[in-house]
């Protein structure tokens, strides 16, 4: 079973910019894939693409039995209760505690208390947080804030987590905690993970499936692959 | 159970950023405030003006006496040609017979001079007494009648009341076009008010967007701060209106210069007028937030 879908995908920007050219792509429920390739290459263009922050030019995208490409502005809100997004600069609400920012998602789909606090616990035991619960964001390290935002994009059990370049500003030691949280939520939960990504360590360490994109094209799509500098 | 979580959640959110921008909230409240103060004194004025028109409408009549030679014939000629005119609404006709009647019922005196009289001497005349629908005409259709057939005289209601009733007509019109300039002065600091949160709360919204929260939960607060601006400036216009309506009415005893200026009795008239106000108060405000909504959130 797919969970996504691209057909012929073309995404050209209002300034003339074509950032996806023609990409036919598949992505298997459960999988955990990789997104590389170079700078300006189209990657982030491709996440925005499934979850609908841009609409492609032509062609067809279907995430999760969504028709993303023709999905009204309106119902925008149900393709994301589907997915989950992490991005590289976390985009946590300083004000709130961990707790707070994870039950904010939870919250503001209308979700009762009991749920939310129930769900809001598990996801930041999840990713190893659960004795900071009541700390705010400026008194943690950057893969302790990374860890909220991804609890927070898991803690309405999506099908999907999109991650763009979750470790880009992590560490080592750091990144590799995340990919451990990753994995976990692609094998105790089942959900599938898109992650794009510089850092060559962890694509050749992890040997998953790995899409490579070189000026807006597809040009590698492989089960347990590496990341090689001939494809950039 | 989902609508009013939700609800509860905007409430509390519209109400914290009341607060947070104090100040321009503030300017936007003063704003309903002065804006409902005028829209209070157009309605308590307008009301009572329509009240005691309405009533001095239904006693003003144009008379008109027939000259004293006038045959049956002619009356029914009258008759119809009354019909003709637009701006009346009825008549009463009543002929020098009974109007010979009509006196003598009066005192012994007029018994006594008016048995005098055959019906030839009559020195009394045929008369219609005429209502019109629009009082601010009333003279124009004097004039018409006055020049029917064999109509002698036209009388009707003292000038004074026309002119009165014209005045407070053009007055109000000033009214309602002060109140339109101040409600759109008003719409505008609110969209700004409003403005100015969404700023505030840009990061907040996005992520609510990214997190799955529906359009509709994104922009109910923004609206509710909007209506609670209004509510919130109509409180001093409405204690207002209360209040001082009670202390003018009891002041003038009811009635104004003269018992004919009749005002309203102030229950439950001035409930009323305070639910316009709020409601007014709180339509402008949603008004204001909303078109503040549609610009700067997209969503
Ligand atoms: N909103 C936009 N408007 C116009 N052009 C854009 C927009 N976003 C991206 N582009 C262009 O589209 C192309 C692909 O950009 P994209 O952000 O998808 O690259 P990327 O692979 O994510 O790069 P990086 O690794 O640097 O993040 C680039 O040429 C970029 O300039
Ligand atoms: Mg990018």
């Amino acid at each position: 079973m797919d969970l996504i879908r691209l057909k012929n995908v073309y995404k050209r920007y209002k300034n003339g910019v074509t950032a996806i050219y023609n990409m036919t792509l598949s992505i298997k429920k459960g999988s955990f894939v990789f997104v590389i390739g170079g700078s300006g290459s189209g990657k982030s263009t491709l996440i925005k693409m499934l979850y609908r922050e841009e609409k492609p030019t032509s062609g067809q995208i279907v995430v999760g039995g969504v028709d993303v490409a023709r999905l009204r502005n309106k119902k925008v809100y149900k393709l994301r209760r589907k997915l989950g997004i992490v991005f590289q600069d976390y985009r946590l609400l300083p004000k709130l505690t961990v707790y707070e920012n994870v039950a904010f998602a939870m919250e503001v789909i209308g979700a009762t208390k009991n749920e939310t606090r129930v769900k809001t616990l598990k996801a930041i035991e999840l990713v190893g947080l659960k004795n900071k619960v009541h700390n705010y964001p400026d008194q943690l390290s950057g893969g302790e804030q990374q860890r909220v935002a991804i609890a927070r994009a898991i803690v309405n059990n999506p099908k999907l987590l999109l991650c763009d370049e979750p470790t880009g500003n992590l560490d080592p030691d750091m990144s590799m905690e995340i990919m451990k949280v990753l994995e976990e939520i692609n094998q105790k939960r089942g959900t599938t993970i898109l992650m794009v990504t510089h850092d060559k360590d962890i694509v050749n360490k992890m040997k998953k499936q790995v899409v490579t994109l070189k000026d807006g094209r597809l040009v590698n799509n492989q089960e347990k692959g590496t990341y090689d500098d001939e494809d950039n | 159970m989902k609508i009013i979580r939700m609800l509860g959640r905007s409430i509390r959110d519209a109400l914290k950023s009341v607060c947070r921008n104090f100040s321009l909230s503030l300017a936007s409240i003063s704003c309903i405030t002065i804006t409902l103060i005028i829209v209070a004194l157009s309605i308590l004025a307008s009301f009572n003006v329509q009240n005691f028109t309405k009533e001095i409408e239904s006693d003003l009549t144009i008379i008109a006496f027939m000259d004293n030679d006038a045959t049956e014939e002619d009356i029914s000629t009258m008759k119809k040609n009354i019909k003709q005119i637009e701006n009346i609404d009825s008549y009463i006709y009543e002929d020098k017979e009974k109007e010979k009647e009509n006196m003598a019922e009066t005192s012994d005196v007029f018994a006594t001079v008016t048995k005098g009289w055959s019906k030839e001497e009559n020195p009394l005349r045929d008369k219609f007494e005429i209502k019109v629908k629009n009082i601010q005409k009333i003279g124009q259709t004097a004039k018409q009648i006055q020049k029917l057939d064999k109509v002698a005289v036209v009388r009707y209601g003292a000038g004074l009341v026309e002119r009165l009733v014209k005045a407070f007509a053009s007055i109000q019109k000033i009214a309602y076009g002060v109140v339109l300039a101040l409600i759109l002065v008003t719409v505008f600091l609110i969209i700004n008010t409003i403005k100015l949160t969404i700023f505030s709360r840009k990061r907040e919204i996005s992520i609510m967007r990214l997190v799955g929260a529906s359009n509709f939960s994104i922009k109910t607060p923004f609206i509710i701060e909007g209506m609670i601006l209004g509510l919130i400036g109509s409180i001093i216009p409405v204690i207002l209106t209360t209040f001082g309506y009670l202390a003018f009415y009891d002041h003038f005893n009811g009635y104004l210069f003269t018992k004919i200026i009749q005002l309203i009795s102030p229950e439950p008239f001035i409930y009323q007028a305070s639910g316009i106000i709020v409601i007014i108060g709180i339509v402008v405000g949603m008004i204001g937030s909303a078109s503040a909504v549609r610009k700067y959130l997209k969503v």
